[in-house]
């Protein structure tokens, strides 16, 4: 396998530009003669399908849900960041550019950094008009606000809906080419494999979820944008459908599958009540521009916060980071808050959370305005807890939220499999460690509605692509594959619901592969999740049948990925000894307990080949090279 | 806290359905009604059973997939809530529950609790977004939109086409979530070029599949999960008399994408 990046040559500035100009074209005329397949309809898909088939492109798009608009990009919060520097407070796109690939913690790959940086000015300018509604001024003009991990006014929203407003203009846009027939949508289509014709993504393989009928859909080229795999905690905030089984399935036939251990737990969650829990609920990044971070200076007060003085509330993020204050980047907000858990200065009866305090806000801009910027937040905060968030602190703990690793990219965004192309958070590319929130709303529609309309282009210029029917030896295989794979979930007949492994999964990786990281730690979770995927193969139960609508199989089919897919991840964790970002391991610290890089032998993107699933997977190394930004320790201090 | 639970099951699109009695127990008040329901499937998966079909997704109230009559009103007893974000609290020990799936000839139940709503996306591609090609668009900043539209908009904008506006119908009326997006798009100055065809198209495509007409009854804002007013839906009637009486053949004349 080789990691040929692709990035093209030039100053950093100009490679995206000059690269425009070098790719190959397809004619207008012969755009509709190929016929590409979008799987999943998130931001990135969707735009994906909506950009290409405006190009003339004959699209074929995927989803599972429904409908398009269920995706789950449809639940980001906070906003979507652009270096427009409209509030004129120094921002830029070479701003933009390096806190991203410093809040990456350096693992990133700066060329498309960088891409992403440029594209961000069109991405506002295109949802404007495809008639997003972000918040304005008084005076008309768009309204900004700041986000964690940037000294800069660079984040456009929608009140707290901005990824479902961004989310429905790319679905807006994708139902008028449906309605002009450039796009043909096929919801409730799960894939379950990528086909591989001479070694060329060419197809996939997809179950009709009502009626249980196996389909083959031939393409000239394939793009992925199917989302992330925070679920393999089981606990997330994800939706409960999210899933790897995409993503995993074309890792099994060849896709380089990358730095899957780089996982972001998000800060500010309504933590943890109890086993029955199916999911957790983010409560936006957005809020700590307004809310303060803080528990009691002495471990087991139990006094109500509004009985503790000032003098004892320890805000340990304004005290430790007094220059970005509670706005430092997630994984340091996630880890300082385990860190006072840890030392026992948790509040809340589990002892696993840290208020999140609105009280001063409140007084200084009034609740009014509290109610106008998060009022939807603090709703269903109350809806969740029973507790009212304008009396009384939120309790917030940090959980799994975002996926960083994905499969493997080149510059074009094609995997390692040629003609398999993948967009959005099921890619790898341009977060690095840990990603800055605002940032992946950016990143989703910079794939789909920029980048793929354009190197999608030239891969099919630039590549002899014969006919391919859906008779073809390797469409039967693949169906073939998917069948078995049904036929063995429905015969196990055990008496376990899918989900109780997953759970079980869930616990090891919380614990194991989580906020810190050990060897020990990582070494046991790697004899632990084979027992648990043996006894799922010994022990699920699936009721119901494979040529109908069943829930319990669904559930069971992306149960048995994550079970695989878990192992990986662990390996990969196992095997980077250095912390960054969102990988912290507890052997590679500062004297301040912050991450310690290991840049001299971990400065690269770990691309993992599958092999077999009981067999250890190989590693390949892209080295990173920084032009640009200059290697350092990062400080918020 | 223990329940009864009367649930709708309904082997797929065609066959007829009826009510199944199932036992509820041991469920904490925090459980979320999906919560409750996920508990009770998985005890008939451990029993061999197959469990009740019903769909759901974010389980936080934003993604509109969920869709739960309970006990007779879309989403349950909650205002401004969908059924995911209901809490068991909300309910009383022993009590029994009916729940049954969204009822609308332009909705066919495809299993159990699932409905199909694809008649929604249908009145989308027929007219419901703003022609705009990426890439082709000027400065965002170039063209200022009043704070007031542009939140009145962001009001409208908020439906997530759950589809409980139609359940609570007596019409089975797709008004409100048809008027939400006309208003939405038609607030905006990005929006005007296509005020006009766009109304007619979206109302004719949801005549077509088959939703009822608005008699006023104002259910649908009752059961809307995001409070959406039925405002909208005058504004709508406003937009679509003046392009029947001054646009409608321009409209016709131009023919139709659905």
């Amino acid at each position: 396998m080789i990691l040929d990046s692709k990035i093209p040559p030039g100053a950093m500035a100009d490679k995206w530009t000059d690269y425009g100009f070098n790719m190959k074209l397809v004619n207008p005329a012969n755009k509709r003669k190929h016929k590409v397949i979008v799987v999943g309809t998130g931001l990135a898909g969707a735009s994906a399908a909506a950009s290409l088939a405006e190009k003339g492109y004959n699209v074929h798009a995927f989803t599972f849900q429904d409908s398009p608009r269920r995706a789950h990009s449809i639940a980001a919060q906070g906003g979507i960041n652009a270096a427009k520097n409209y509030p004129g407070d120094g921002d830029s796109i070479h701003r933009l550019f390096y806190d991203t690939v410093k809040g990456g913690d350096f693992r990133a790959r700066e060329a498309n950094v960088h891409r992403l940086a440029e594209i961000s000015l069109k991405i506002i300018d295109h949802c404007v008009a495809l008639g997003v509604p972000f918040a304005r001024e008084y005076g008309g003009l768009l309204d900004n606000r700041s986000f964690g991990g940037a000294q800069v006014s660079r984040t456009f929203y929608a009140r707290g809906q901005t990824g479902q407003q961004l989310l429905l203009g790319a679905y807006q846009s994708l139902m008028r080419q449906v309605g002009e027939g450039q796009v043909k949508l096929h919801t409730r289509r799960e894939m379950l494999d990528v086909v591989l014709v001479d070694g060329v993504a060419r197809g996939i393989i997809v179950r009709d979820l009502v009626t249980g009928r196996l389909e083959r859909h031939e393409a000239d080229a394939v793009i992925l944008a199917t989302g992330g795999y925070g679920r393999v905690f089981y606990l997330s905030t994800n939706a409960a459908g999210c899933n790897v089984t995409a993503a995993w399935r074309a890792h099994k036939r060849g896709a380089a599958f990358a730095n899957p251990c780089f996982t972001q737990i998000h800060p500010t969650c309504v933590p943890v009540a109890g086993d029955h829990q199916s999911k957790l609920t983010l409560m936006s990044e957005s809020l700590r521009n307004d809310g303060r971070v803080w528990v009691p200076r002495t471990a087991g007060d139990k006094r109500p916060p509004h009985d503790i003085p000032e003098a004892e509330r320890f805000y340990f993020l304004e005290e430790k980071y007094p220059s970005f204050g509670n706005l430092v980047p997630r994984d340091v907000a996630s880890r300082n808050a385990k860190q006072v858990c840890d030392a026992g200065l948790g509040v809340g009866e589990s002892g696993l959370s840290v208020y999140l305090d609105f009280s001063d806000a409140i007084k200084r801009l009034g609740e009014g305005k509290i109610r106008e910027k998060y009022g939807n937040l603090f709703h269903m905060y109350d809806k969740i807890t029973d507790e009212n968030p304008y009396q009384v602190p939120m309790r917030i703990y940090p959980a799994v939220h975002y996926t960083m690793g994905g499969l493997w990219v080149d510059y074009n965004l094609m995997s390692t499999i040629p003609g398999l192309h993948v967009l959005g958070e099921a890619n790898f590319s341009d977060h690095g460690a840990n990603r800055l929130g605002a940032s992946a709303l950016m990143q989703g529609l910079a794939d789909g509605y920029f980048v793929i309309s354009q190197t999608l282009g030239h891969y099919l210029a630039s590549t002899s692509l014969p006919k391919v029917t859906t008779d073809h030896a390797a469409f039967a295989e693949a169906e073939h594959d998917a069948k078995a794979h049904i036929d063995r979930l429905l015969a196990v007949k055990g008496n376990v619901p899918a989900v109780e492994f997953h759970r079980r999964l869930g616990k090891v990786l919380w614990e194991h592969c989580g906020m810190a990281r050990n060897e020990a730690g990582l070494k046991l979770a790697l004899q632990e999740i084979p027992k648990i995927r043996a006894d799922f193969w010994n022990n699920v139960s699936v009721t119901g049948a494979g040529g109908d609508l069943n829930i319990a199989l669904e559930e069971a089919g992306r149960v048995a990925d994550f079970l695989e897919f878990g192992e990986l991840m662990v390996r990969d964790a196992l095997t980077r000894k250095e912390s960054c970002g969102g990988h912290f391991r507890e052997e590679s610290q500062t004297p301040e307990n912050e991450a310690l890089r290991d840049d001299e032998n971990f400065c690269h993107v770990a691309a993992w080949e599958f092999t077999g699933v009981d067999s250890e997977p190989i590693l390949h190394k892209e080295p990173l090279a920084f032009e640009e930004v200059h290697l350092t320790q990062r400080s918020y201090k | 806290m223990n329940f009864k639970l009367r649930l709708w099951r309904q082997k797929d699109r065609t066959s007829p359905g009826s009510f199944q009695e199932v036992e509820a127990h041991g469920i904490s008040p925090d459980m979320s009604f999906l919560e409750m329901l996920d508990e009770v499937n998985n005890d008939m998966i451990r029993a061999g059973s197959e469990p009740v079909a019903f769909e759901s997704d974010c389980r936080e109230g934003i993604c509109g997939t969920c869709s739960l009559v309970v006990e007779g009103l879309p989403h349950g007893p909650d205002k401004g809530t969908t059924v995911c974000q209901l809490f068991m609290r909300r309910f009383l020990d022993g009590q029994t529950i009916s729940v049954e799936p969204w009822r609308a000839k332009a909705f066919p139940i495809l299993k159990d609790l699932v409905a199909d709503r694809a008649a929604f996306d249908d009145i989308i591609a027929a007219g419901g977004f703003i022609s705009a090609k990426t890439g082709s668009a000027p400065d965002a900043n170039g063209l200022p939109v009043p704070k007031k539209d542009a939140d009145t908009a962001m009001d409208a904008a908020a439906c997530i086409g759950c589809g409980a506006c139609v359940a609570a119908c007596p019409n089975a009326s797709a008004m409100l979530f048809v008027a939400a997006k006309v208003s939405h798009l038609g607030h905006l100055p990005q929006g005007q070029p296509e005020r006009e065809r766009r109304v007619v198209r979206m109302v004719s495509k949801m005549d077509e599949a088959g939703f009822g007409n608005c008699s006023n009854r104002y259910e649908c804002e009752a059961a809307c999960p995001k409070e959406i007013s039925v405002e909208h839906i005058a504004r709508m009637n406003r937009d679509y008399g003046v392009s029947s009486l001054f646009g409608s053949e321009r409209v016709r004349a131009e023919g139709g994408a659905g």
